[in-house]
């Protein structure tokens, strides 16, 4: 297997705190790589840095062979990147079906003199993703009248509606109700495998972890802790005491 | 019944009042080509609204299109060559200007806006020998397609142009509103950054939504041009770009009918006041903005619009 994302030695300190103390990291293409630490270890930062919306102090961010560091987030999701919010970021005055449409023609481009042509195509694929994400009851509705939980998903199948190599996601199921996880991740994961997704997400519940990520990467105060598959990591007992007990009762 | 399929019906219903109203007395007609020149200028306005953009410069565009038709009119003494030149000279200025504007939001964004429509009152009032300054300049009598009419016959023919032009612009803004660059406006009011995540340039979005309504605006001031006959700085002054802005609240901007209904009120009740009570026209004018706000965010197309539905529901 390739690196697909390949990051090397990133720096980035707010102030005196050190958001990323030499991140290196590669992404393979093909796997569903976790992400976990305590608050404010660094993880949002570093899906931050890979996107362009936050430009590293030092240290290079490769992806597909090509250097992209600093880089706009347009020009990153053009090459293939997309991510979702730790909060989600949705346009509030749009319906779900509405959000996501427009995610599917900013994919298709906006701009191009073909987009009407192209609508009943978009409109088909839009009411596809709304049924895989359970978000057909809620279609309707506006997004600033959803609960956490369904935002989430929506800001999720925003991300997917752009048709990403590499999906970056943060914190995908915090607000999700506990009873709904499991079924609500099975569901994304089989979406991403289906079309071939490479996925990063960070995640505080251990068991969704253990269950469908290939590798795991511990954060801690700016730097990876640990490395290495789900098993082995969260056996770690330095990795248990010092990220897992703090991570859960955070 | 669905909101483009009620705003076609009840526009072709005000064109057909308006035509009726428009029969019934010369200065009539004068009065309500100026209220649809003004709607055309209100619903580019109402474009940028949708973005959450609020411009009070432009009357900029206004003055652009009607000072185009005057130095134009010498040598090209035609109104169906003249609207479209208009119209081509604000587009040029809309897409120049935009490009450095639409860096900007709120009140960087109307502000600066205005400051350039001052500018260009200025430069109006300044340059004598061009502009003949704050006197003005008359347009001289325009043949229309190559015909020469008499006055009132010339006069029909531009409140047709307008009333037509008014019918398609409104279509076609209605289509904008629908399409994905119409909803990535309404993306740029509540969360701009998420458009770039998506690979969507918000500026360019934007932009275009101001060449559009700096072209129809042109359109208005070609409109003015040829109703008045005569132009002055006045029209770039900031009190004219108030005056958009006030009549877009007025209307309401939920619909595409609204410009124009606020234009028609605005106008009608501007000429009426003037005759009967004229020293009293400021204070009407603030009482009237102060009530839409309260009572009525929707303005004249949102009550019209709520007490349609209730029908419909009923
Ligand atoms: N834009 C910013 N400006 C200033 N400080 C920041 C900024 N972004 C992050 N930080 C700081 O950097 C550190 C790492 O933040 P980050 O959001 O990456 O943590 P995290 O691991 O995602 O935490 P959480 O689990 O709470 O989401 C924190 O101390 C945070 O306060
Ligand atoms: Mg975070």
């Amino acid at each position: 297997m390739s690196a697909l994302l390949d990051a090397r030695g990133l720096r980035l300190a707010f102030g005196g705190v050190k958001a990323a103390d030499g991140i290196d990291l590669s992404v393979m293409a093909g796997e569903f790589l976790a992400i976990i630490g305590p608050n404010g270890a660094g993880k949002t930062t570093f899906i931050n840095m890979a996107t362009g919306y936050l430009r590293p102090q030092a240290g290079t961010i490769t992806y597909d062979g090509a250097e992209i560091t600093g880089r706009p987030p347009r020009e990153i999701v053009r090459r293939g990147i997309a991510r979702s919010f730790q909060l989600p970021q949705l346009f509030s005055e749009h319906t779900v079906e509405q959000n996501i449409a427009l995610a599917i023609a900013s994919r298709a481009g906006i701009f191009s003199p073909l987009a009407p042509l192209l609508r009943p195509a978009w409109r088909e694929e839009g009411a596809e993703l709304l049924e895989r994400f359970g978000l057909l009851p809620v279609a309707r509705q506006r997004a600033d009248a959803l609960n956490e939980g369904t935002r989430k998903l929506a800001d999720i199948a925003m991300a997917v509606a752009l048709k990403p190599r590499l999906l970056l996601m943060d914190e995908p199921t915090s607000g999700v109700a506990a009873s709904e996880k499991m079924a609500v991740v099975e569901t994304l994961v089989r979406v991403l495998r289906q079309a071939g997704v490479t996925a990063v997400f960070v995640e505080h519940d251990m068991d969704v972890v253990e269950r469908f990520a290939d590798r795991v990467a511990v954060w801690s105060q700016g730097r990876i802790a640990a490395l290495g598959p789900p098993a082995e990591v969260l056996a770690d007992p330095a990795v248990q005491r010092d990220v897992i007990g703090i991570a859960r009762h955070a | 019944m669905t909101l483009p399929r009620m705003e076609a019906l009840l526009g072709l219903l005000v064109a057909a009042l308006l035509v009726l109203a428009a029969l019934s007395t010369p200065w009539m007609k004068f009065v309500l080509t100026i209220a649809l020149a003004k709607g055309i200028a209100v619903l580019g306005i109402l474009l940028l609204l949708r973005a959450g953009q609020v411009s009070f410069g432009h009357a900029l565009y206004v003055a652009i299109g009607a000072y185009s038709v005057a130095f134009l009119a010498p040598s090209i003494p035609d109104a169906a060559l003249l609207l479209p030149a208009a119209a081509l000279v604000a587009t040029l200025a809309g897409a120049l200007i935009g490009l450095f504007v639409s860096r900007y939001r709120e009140i960087f964004f109307g502000m600066l806006n205005l400051a350039l429509s001052m500018v260009f009152y200025s430069m109006l009032e300044k340059f004598y020998h061009l502009t003949k300054g704050t006197d003005g300049i008359r347009v001289p009598p325009l043949t229309a397609a190559g015909m020469t009419l008499d006055r009132v016959t010339f006069e029909w023919t531009v409140f047709a142009t307008a009333l037509v032009l008014a019918l398609a612009f409104g279509a076609f803004a209605r289509a904008y509103l629908l399409s994905p660059m119409g909803e990535a406006l309404g993306a740029i009011k509540t969360r701009e950054t998420r458009l770039e995540f998506m690979g969507v340039s918000p500026r360019r979005v934007l932009l275009s939504a101001y060449i559009l309504s700096a072209m129809m605006a042109g359109c208005a001031g070609a409109l003015v041009a040829m109703t008045t006959r005569h132009v002055t700085p006045l029209l770039s002054y900031w009190t004219a770009s108030g005056e958009l802005v006030f009549i877009a609240i007025l209307g309401g901007a939920g619909g595409v009918l609204g410009p124009f209904l606020g234009a028609i009120a605005y106008e009608l009740v501007r000429v009426y006041a003037a005759a009967t009570v004229a020293d009293m026209w400021q204070m009407i004018l603030g009482a009237v903005l102060l009530l839409v706000i309260l009572f009525a965010r929707g303005g004249i197309w949102g009550l019209l619009s709520a007490r349609a539905g209730k029908g419909a529901g009923a």
